[in-house]
């Protein structure tokens, strides 16, 4: 049975390389293709389910072990599986709607000429991904890490045509580099404490090393997990990746790659329990995230920009439990599942919503669109009910499970972090609303309004098929499109309740994760009942602002807070405040150091080397008995040094 | 007397020639000085020999003496054909490798 | 006592010690001499000096072989050589002692000081305390044991500076032989083409013929008493060895006149037609 763990990474593989390499003569079929090798992995995913069902709590981690890669001395790197409950969770998360989306692209790259392309990047996607899921060690692990990167660069770059997109790909790259480097330096880390890198070894042995070291390796890792999760203070990436396609936007960044930061972090759950400190640091930036990303949320127009600062926001709350230990990681991994379905699901339809639309993406220029695409809005709808925790759906029971989970930290600390969760509750529901209202109720502002005006170039080339300047004509997208969204609401609303019913999903994941039960210093009922008062405050201002005044098309000016917002709380300026004129000044002062000091140092040592060789240039007389005293001189100097070091 | 002084007289005989190689420009007699330079040598071959009461410094002397014959019929060759081209024997003027 | 005994085991007999420090000074000198003496011929005899005065030296130390090789391969083959070329590159050309290099004789002599003084340093500070002799070694002759050596242990050596010797010999023909890049021309052809300049049709004349020198240097005088550069032989003239005698015999002439105008007090003669002469003479 564990020698189908290869494959599941070996079909999407290989749908990458037949579809990149094949040419133009597979364009007719390239999606499909695509599509049949995701599900195939999809397929192995559910035996490898059923098989591990099938066995004891304590049996189920199944290893396959293919090659050595590197063998240098004691620095063996494997090329080796590990699938346990935490990897087939993430497994099947990522083949499942990896697949779905696969299907959704194919009604919604339909008329884009570079459609195999898009598969075969989609494809590479995931088998990067399921590597980085899969691997038994932290190098390998860091092979899948950058292949997500190397998928998301790509990806997002799709239509690099486009300025804004190449630069927004170059941008994501760039900032995951940071990142990336936390990572190998942990790994560098891990090697010269442990001696190896594999899971197992490494998170056996953390008793042995001292708790700075770990706080070390702790922190790297959140480092890394920080750059792939967009978190605080390497978010600036994922409001511009929506420049990809939508699809992309739902798999990479909203679902599964983003997610994988939380994977690393409790993958290394035993390296943060060593260290109260590393945890800590975890924890203050998830809750910063998790405001961060719903402030910006509130202020964004772009509808895709609106839902990645909600993504941010979430990813926020799963590294926030994943900080608190192990009364959280396996809420972190439980929400991280449930968003995968809601909010996959929230920007496929967007996706539809956009297709209908001429890609429009400004929400002002949207409304009364649930007479027009009434599968979207159910679907969208309740991919909503479930984002802001709507009782009886999935982010009900895995956001209050860690709201719970912040307030049972304990003493001050507890009590901070709880109140941060809860009062991303109610902005989650603020914007989340806001994001409803403005899209699918109001009066239709999109009348008579030109989408894709000139200054804001067209957002995808499928416009030119629909042309550009013509009123949209609202509707419903094909059924290829809308059976995932069917599928990924139905997850959105009973996952949660799937997982929480007799805490199946703790007992699933405790024999790798841990699992201790927190108790919060108030009732878990007073805590959901608070979530509930919050929940209804967030909707209720933004139907006071969105639902019963009509949305003015032009944005107002708003609140410093809400321009702040607009420009994703400064993040950029920041970013080039500090970091580019930080990086121009440093460069510039190196040049003078450079020019000055350095040349300084490097033409002097020439002009005096050259001087002195004038000088020596005068004992090249060309007298051959100038030259024999110096051979004298020299036999002389020789014999006198003899002399000495026999101690004369 | 102690024979270690026909050690210091080899060594006498060896500066005095080497000497002579510095400050004289006539090739010939440069040329000389370093026969007397491998005689001194010779010298203290023999004398080490009679010390060592072995024969192999007079040996040594011996090779050297041989070599020293290739050497001056070698090197006289060049002076005679230095001396054909520049109608010179001084060394001096034998310095066209200087800058 | 064992100062004594020392002392015995390194002492030689006072025979020996008369004839080193005698001979010694001799070799000193010879060397000196060699250095400084400014003509190459007086440099090479005192050389030959200096190696037979070694070669004594070596019989002295019990390297009868090689004492008598020194006299007869250095002293007779080698100095003759030298000798040779000496006599080809110009017996009379003195060498002037005057440096022309700055700072080359300091620096020669000092060097030579140095030197001097680190070997006899190093010489006195070498712990030599073993003086055996070659009496047991030379017991079945000197000759014989050094071929014993030469022909087992050092016979590569030995063929390989035999190799070396061919090679020499060879360098020395490759470097004096002169190619001829044309035929030599013939007696008549020189003729025809004396003829042909109209240039010196006649053998050039006889050198000076004077009989108290080595005539072949002294270049004959023309009819009105100037000497002729023609008359000597090339070689001689390049080397700028002709004597100039022609004023010798008008000296003389006037250093008998002067005496018998003393002796017979006579004025002496017209002082222009001295002066005519004298010219004549330049």
């Amino acid at each position: 049975m564990e020698n189908l763990i290869a494959l599941l990474v070996a079909a999407p593989l290989l749908g990458a390389a037949v579809l990149l390499c094949g040419g133009r003569r597979l364009d007719a079929v390239g999606h499909w293709i695509g599509t049949v090798l995701a599900a195939v992995s999809f397929v192995i995913g559910i035996v490898l389910f059923a098989d591990m069902l099938g066995k004891g709590p304590e049996e189920r981690t199944l290893t396959q072990h293919l090659f050595t890669w590197i063998p240098v001395g004691d620095f063996q790197a494997e090329i080796g599986f590990q699938l346990d409950q935490l990897s087939m969770t993430f497994v099947l998360l990522i083949s499942g709607v990896g697949s779905l989306i696969h299907l959704y692209s194919v009604g919604y790259m339909e008329h884009d000429e570079r459609r195999r392309r898009f598969f075969g990047y989609l494809n590479l996607f995931l088998a990067a991904m399921l590597l980085l899921v899969l691997a038994d060690n932290y190098l390998l692990l860091y092979v899948g890490w950058e292949g997500v990167g190397l998928a998301s660069y790509l990806l997002i770059g799709f239509w690099q045509h486009k300025p804004s997109a190449a630069t927004a790909a170059k941008k994501a790259f760039l900032v995951n580099r940071v990142g990336d480097m936390g990572l190998s330096i942990a790994i560098m880390l891990m090697f010269t404490t442990f001696g190896t890198f594999a899971f197992g070894p490494v998170l056996a042995s953390t008793g042995d090393a001292s708790e700075g070291m770990l706080t070390a390796i702790g922190l790297m890792l959140l480092l890394a997990a920080c750059g792939k999760s967009a978190q605080v203070p390497l978010q600036s990436w994922l409001g511009d990746a929506m420049e990809g396609p939508t699809p992309v936007s739902a798999l990479i960044h909203a679902a599964t790659m983003v997610t994988a930061g939380v994977y690393l972090i409790v993958r290394s759950a035993d390296i943060f329990n060593a260290s109260p400190d590393a945890q800590l640091v975890t924890t203050v930036v998830g809750a910063v995230t998790l405001l961060f990303g719903a402030i910006v949320g509130c202020a964004k127009d772009d509808i895709k920009k609106a839902l990645a600062g909600s993504t941010m926001s979430q990813i926020g709350y799963m590294v926030l439990a994943a900080g608190l230990g192990p009364i959280g990681y396996v809420f972190a991994i439980m929400h991280l599942v449930t968003h995968g379905f809601f909010k996959a699901g929230l920007f496929l339809g967007a996706g539809s919503v956009m297709h209908g639309m001429n890609d429009e993406v400004d929400m002002r220029k949207y409304g009364g669109l649930r007479k027009y695409m009434p599968i979207t809005f159910v679907t969208f709808g309740l991919g909503y009910l479930a984002i802001i925790g709507f009782p009886g759906l999935s982010g009900f029971f895995s956001k209050d499970k860690i709201i719970e989970a912040a307030f049972a930290k304990g003493g001050t600390e507890g009590w901070i972090l709880g109140s941060v969760a809860l009062l991303g509750a109610a902005i989650t529901a603020y914007y989340m609303t806001r994001v409803m209202l403005m899209t699918f109720f109001g009066e239709e502002r999109w009348r008579n309004q030109p989408t894709a005006s000139p200054d804001e170039p067209s957002a995808e080339p499928a416009a030119e098929h629909h042309g550009a300047h013509a009123e949209p004509h609202p509707h419903e997208s094909p059924k290829v499109m809308t059976i995932p969204m069917i599928v990924l609401a139905v997850g959105s609303v009973f996952a949660g309740g799937f997982f929480s019913i007799g805490n199946r999903f703790e007992h699933w994941l405790e024999p790798v994760t841990g699992y201790k039960h927190g108790n919060p210093p108030v009732s878990a009922l007073t805590v959901t009942l608070s979530t509930m008062v919050v929940l209804v405050i967030g909707a209720g201002i933004a139907y006071a602002q969105y639902g019963r005044r009509p949305v003015p098309v032009v944005a107002p000016r708003g609140s410093l807070l809400t321009r702040a917002a607009r420009r994703d709380l400064l993040q950029d300026d920041f970013n080039h405040v500090v970091l580019v004129r930080g990086g121009e000044h440093l460069t510039r002062s190196l040049v003078y150091v450079d020019h000055t000091l350095v040349d300084g140092v490097v033409n002097g040592t020439a002009a005096s080397v050259g001087g002195l060789s004038g000088r020596l240039r005068r004992l090249q007389n060309g007298y051959a008995r100038s030259y024999a005293v110096s051979m004298f001189g020299g036999a002389a100097i020789l014999i006198a040094a003899t002399l000495l070091m026999r101690g004369v | 007397m102690n024979p270690v002084n026909y050690l210091y007289l080899a060594a006498l005989l060896f500066t005095i020639g080497a000497t002579g190689v510095l400050i004289r420009r006539n090739a010939i007699v440069v040329f000389m000085c370093v026969e007397l330079m491998l005689n001194a040598c010779n010298l203290a071959f023999v004398a080490f020999s009679r010390m060592h009461g072995n024969l192999d410094g007079q040996i040594i002397a011996f090779f050297t003496m041989v070599v020293a014959a290739a050497e001056v019929v070698v090197g006289l060759a060049i002076i005679v054909s230095l001396f054909r081209t520049r109608h010179s024997a001084s060394v001096d003027d034998a310095s066209l490798m200087k800058l | 006592m064992t100062q004594q005994l020392e002392l015995a085991a390194y002492s030689t007999s006072t025979g020996e010690a008369f004839q080193f420090w005698v001979l010694g000074t001799v070799a000193v000198i010879g060397a000196l001499c060699t250095v400084f003496m400014k003509k190459a011929v007086h440099s090479a005899l005192c050389l030959a000096g200096t190696m037979i005065v070694l070669a004594v030296f070596y019989l002295t130390n019990g390297a009868y072989f090689l004492g008598i090789v020194q006299i007869v391969v250095y002293t007779g083959a080698i100095m003759m050589l030298f000798l040779f070329v000496v006599m080809l590159v110009g017996v009379t050309a003195a060498d002037s002692l005057k440096e022309t290099i700055k700072g080359q004789r300091w620096l020669a002599l000092l060097c030579g000081l140095g030197f001097g003084i680190l070997l006899v340093g190093g010489i006195g500070n070498a712990s030599l305390k073993e003086f055996n002799g070659l009496g047991q070694a030379n017991a079945n002759g000197n000759v014989e044991g050094l071929a014993a050596l030469i022909f087992t242990k050092y016979v590569y050596a030995f063929e390989l500076t035999g190799a070396l010797l061919i090679t020499a010999a060879v360098g020395a023909m490759v470097l004096t032989h002169k190619e001829r890049t044309e035929r030599a021309r013939t007696q008549r052809e020189l003729a025809e083409q004396r003829v042909r300049e109209g240039k010196q049709v006649p053998p050039l004349p006889a050198p000076g013929v004077y009989a108290r020198h080595n005539a072949v240097d002294i270049a004959g005088l023309l009819p009105d008493g100037t000497p002729s550069d023609l008359t000597v032989s090339k070689t001689l003239r390049e080397r700028g060895q002709i004597r100039d005698v022609s004023a010798e015999a008008i000296n003389d002439l006037k250093a008998l006149e002067q005496r018998s105008a003393e002796r017979l007090e006579r004025t002496p003669i017209e002082p222009a037609n001295l002066k005519r002469a004298e010219e004549a003479s330049k």
